[in-house]
């Protein structure tokens, strides 16, 4: 589905992320771990053409994406969750998801689909995306990526600073849209929370690869955590 | 959508009625504050709506009207005058939109001055043709528009009232359509709409070159209505008033431009007549909006409340 190839970028001349490969299959919910400035969120927004891309390739069913530009790429059918959510905020929650149904020209079926994930947003569709509480908030931020109908969904830290209840409910979220073959990409720092619904876990280190296994047979106290996420 | 829309309908009636019963005086004036008020619609796409803080706009302003007015100058008939006037003002907003859109903040303020400036600088350059600072006066046969004699006061008002009615209801539909969404998002946060598949270029783009549109019939509206047309309606003065305009009524409300505009207009009026520190009385009028209404009267009254307002 989603392949990197020996990618490599930064932040203008900063260097970050270094020959990095990773393979996120159709179905499959691949976790990236790594300790603080690993290059987990650079990852990320190297995919989606946030930032400078300075070797390798990435691309979506065969498709290259690194020669687009940054608006093009959610169009091939990419959603992200960026960390922090960054919704909208003077815009109801209504205008939000209208925003990202839009962008893939997703009709009212894409909505309904939507929302039945999430009842709560339909209580507050006339809502400010700022109002609403930051479960509702992170919710919404996933339900308008959902809205590109993606093939590819990036998640980054979706449960952090969330009350269990939310934590749990984006974890079965996640899990239904892998049932559904959506490859998801989640970078989680817990580790209970990646071996629950990861099926493979990348581990990075200094803006490289370290590492990528399956997820079946890892264990939380594992040695493999304690050298890449420090717990 | 239906009490937004009966609330933007009745608000044009009651201006039908007003140019009824209204003395003559103000009824030049009012004639006068509607093209204004156009002048702010397109002022609040880009601004209001888009976040594109332009100091620009006389340019788009003082094309519209600049080319309306050579094009009756020259026999040309006032229906052409103003479609003329809204290309040459689309066409002016686009070219600068292309250039000056490649920077951001600060810096598009000044790039969009440099280019008002220049343009208004040309039009003294080339005075022979333009009439340069004293401008020109249009001959009363240009000034016919359907049958109606634009130099009278009720056919006047009447074509102001026409103008601006089609001027609100187009930024009504344009702010509530999915385009207008993309601009309010791209307003909100640039990044984040990149983020969802929009091209912050294209979009700012599209959003300015509608504004010189709408700057460029108020323009060619304005020559039309009043009979004159200068390089004067092209300095800063100009860049600046549909700001206050916008700011006043509410920056990215619908009814905000109409607003602004009567209220502004009259308080510079009434201040101008009464002292001659005229200027420091819309100071003082602007620092309490600032401390009060930061979002404008409307913007105000929309977060206390009439969250409906468009």
């Amino acid at each position: 589905m989603l392949r990197i190839e020996r990618l490599s970028g930064g932040y203008g001349p900063t260097q970050v992320l270094r020959d990095v490969t990773l393979e996120v299959p159709e179905g499959e919910v691949t976790c990236v771990m790594g300790r603080n400035g690993a290059g987990k969120t650079t990852l990320m927004r190297a995919i989606m053409g946030q930032i400078t891309r300075s070797a390798g390739q990435i691309s979506l069913q065969g498709q290259p994406l690194q020669s687009l530009p940054a608006y093009e790429v959610p169009r091939q059918g990419i959603g992200y969750v960026p960390q922090g959510r960054r919704l909208f905020g003077a815009m109801t929650v209504a205008e939000n998801l209208e925003i990202g149904l839009m962008t893939r020209g997703k009709g009212a079926q894409t909505r309904e689909t939507v929302l039945a994930l999430f009842p709560r947003l339909r209580e507050r569709l006339d809502q400010a995306a700022g109002t609403l509480s930051g479960g509702e908030q992170q919710m919404l931020a996933l339900a308008r990526a959902l809205c590109l109908d993606p093939a590819v969904l990036l998640l980054d830290e979706p449960t952090e600073g969330l009350q269990p209840s939310m934590i749990q409910l984006i974890r079965d979220t996640v899990t239904t849209l892998r049932d559904q073959g959506v490859a998801i990409l989640l970078v989680e720092q817990r580790v209970e929370a990646v071996l629950n619904i990861a099926d493979r876990v990348a581990f990075m280190e200094h803006g490289r690869m370290a590492e990528i296994t399956p997820a079946q047979g890892l264990v939380p106290d594992g040695a493999i955590f304690q050298r890449y996420v420090g717990v | 959508m239906t009490r937004v829309l009966v609330l933007h309908l009745a608000v044009l009636a009651g201006l039908a009625a007003l140019g009824a019963v209204l003395p003559a005086y103000h009824h030049g004036m009012m004639a006068r504050i509607l093209m204004l008020a156009v002048y702010a619609i397109g002022y609040n796409i880009a601004f209001g709506y888009t976040g594109l803080l332009s100091l620009g706009h006389a340019m788009f302003l003082g094309a519209g009207m600049m080319a309306a007015g050579l094009w009756v100058q020259q026999g040309g008939s006032a229906a052409a005058a103003l479609g003329l006037g809204a290309l040459a003002g689309l066409g002016a907003a686009t070219l600068t939109g292309v250039l000056a859109l490649r920077t951001a903040g600060v810096s598009f303020m000044i790039v969009t001055l440099m280019f008002a400036q220049a343009f208004y600088l040309t039009l003294l350059y080339f005075g022979a043709i333009t009439g340069g600072d004293e401008g020109f006066p249009l001959p009363a046969a240009g000034r016919q528009l359907m049958g109606l004699d634009l130099s009278q006061d009720g056919p006047r008002y009447a074509v102001a009232l026409a103008i601006f009615a089609v001027a609100l209801l187009v930024q009504l539909a344009l702010v509530r359509s999915r385009f207008g969404r993309t601009l309010v998002a791209m307003r909100e946060n640039e990044e984040r709409s990149r983020m969802l598949g929009y091209n912050p270029f294209t979009t700012k783009l599209a959003a300015l070159a509608i504004s010189g549109l709408f700057s460029g019939v108020a323009g060619a509206g304005y020559g039309l209505l009043f009979g004159y047309v200068g390089a004067s309606f092209a300095t800063i003065q100009y860049s600046i008033l549909p700001m206050l305009y916008v700011l006043l009524g509410g920056a990215g409300t619908t009814l905000g431009p109409l607003l602004g505009a009567v209220l502004m207009f009259y308080l510079i009026d009434t201040a101008s007549s009464l002292t001659e520190l005229s200027l420091a009385v819309i100071g003082a009028a602007l620092l309490f909006l600032v401390l009060f209404a930061p979002k404008g009267i409307l913007g105000t009254l929309r977060d206390r409340g009439i969250r409906w307002l468009p």
